[in-house]
């Protein structure tokens, strides 16, 4: 006789995100994921920036001028749209814990609303930065 | 997008799916739909795979359990699922059609574009075809304790509830335990293990919230855990995928704050 163990190991698995239509909640939680990944690495690069800092005027040189370029100029607004991103994905889950917004429409409207928000505020930034040429007066 | 992931990507070996055979509809008058349904029989010996099904459509009821009856009593008595009573109220009938949890009795055919895709309930194990092996699922709804529990001797009539702590109930007590919601949650599918999921957590806070129910503070203490109530990210398939139109996450939120409020 089979263990019954043994028989219920043997069952096949239903697929899942291999027939799970995307929802927009589920993409943005993963999205959400994502940007905290992005932090994680984006800090340690700022701390490498930091070290150069540190290390002296040739090696902050040639760490501006990597930052500087079209590449790091990228690199630098998805660090600040994914801190942005974030943050206001911190708050899109304060609000769902206070069982606020969980009904169709509005879970939607927020989580569509957190996403505008972050790449406006990533976007006013860079323009003020620019603008100014990163000196506030 | 109709998945993140293609078709049999990442599966381990006994759970990918092949492709099966195509059973054409008896005759070929009017107008016809495909289904693909998901396929496994344990007494083979060989994997899933997925059929196609050609249905007449003159002949038959607008949902899509209307339509896995026709097949079994037609084309394929060998189909194997769950149902009973075929009006949204039993929960037997859950199953991913089209990419969402749902009941087949209230999915309409209509609401559906192009062929027809139905699998068992996703992340589960197949028992057959589109039945799933439901024994893990009510253990954790056993682990809650989902009866009333009180301290003192019996009254001589009943509880009783004033209509505000009866409205509480409201929202809760419509869960008909399709599972839907716990099977939707990428959570439950990485955890589930441990973490009781959303249809058991909303059942949970069901007997929370209730007025005549004494043992709330044991009830919190159970579900105080990083895996069994924590694993929750608010990820909101669950809400989005109730054929009852509840709000299991709204639940787990509330279970959440008494969490809270309670250290205070």
């Amino acid at each position: 006789m089979e263990n019954k163990k043994e028989r219920q190991h043997s069952r096949p698995l239903a697929p899942d995100l291999q027939t799970y239509r995307p929802t927009l909640t589920m993409t943005m939680s993963i999205v959400h994921r994502a940007t905290g990944i992005v932090l994680y690495v984006g800090f340690v690069g700022m701390a490498a920036w930091l070290t150069t800092l540190a290390t002296g005027p040739r090696a902050y040189e040639t760490m501006q001028r990597i930052l500087g370029s079209w590449v790091g100029l990228a690199v630098l607004f998805v660090f600040t749209w994914a801190i942005l991103h974030h943050a206001f994905g911190g708050i899109r889950h304060l609000i769902w814990d206070l069982s606020i917004a969980h009904t169709y429409p509005w879970r939607e409207y927020l989580t569509r609303a957190t996403l505008a928000a972050s790449l406006a505020c990533a976007v006013l930034f860079w323009i003020a930065l620019l603008w100014t040429g990163g000196h506030p007066s | 997008m109709k998945s993140f992931l293609p078709l049999n990507w990442g599966v381990e070996t006994g759970s990918k799916i092949a492709r099966g055979r195509i059973w054409s509809a008896k005759d070929t008058e009017g107008s016809f739909r495909t289904l693909e349904i998901y396929r496994y029989d344990p007494d083979t010996g060989s994997g899933p795979r997925l059929d196609t099904y050609l249905i007449d459509l003159s002949d038959c009821g607008p949902m899509v359990l209307d339509a896995l009856i026709k097949i079994k009593n037609e084309i394929d008595p060998t189909l194997t699922f769950r149902r009973s009573c075929r009006e949204g109220v039993c929960g037997s009938c859950s199953m991913n059609i089209g990419g969402r949890n749902w009941l087949a009795c209230t999915q309409a055919m209509d609401d559906i574009d192009g062929p027809i895709r139905i699998f068992p309930l996703s992340h589960m194990r197949v028992v057959k075809d589109l039945v799933i092996d439901q024994s893990h699922l009510f253990d954790q709804h056993k682990l809650i304790q989902p009866w009333l529990q009180t301290e003192g001797p019996d009254p001589e009539r009943e509880r009783l509830q004033s209509p505000e702590e009866r409205a509480k109930l409201d929202g809760l007590y419509e869960c008909i335990l399709c599972f839907s919601c716990t099977s939707g949650c990428p959570s439950y599918w990485w955890n589930g293990d441990r973490y009781l999921g959303p249809a058991v957590l909303l059942n949970a806070y069901r007997w929370l919230v209730d007025s005549r129910d004494e043992a709330t503070g044991k009830r919190l203490d159970e579900l105080e855990d990083p895996f069994r109530l924590y694993r929750c990210h608010t990820i909101m398939n669950c809400t989005k995928t109730c054929p009852k139109g509840l709000e299991p996450a709204k639940a787990i939120a509330k279970i959440k704050a008494m969490l809270v409020a309670r250290q205070q």
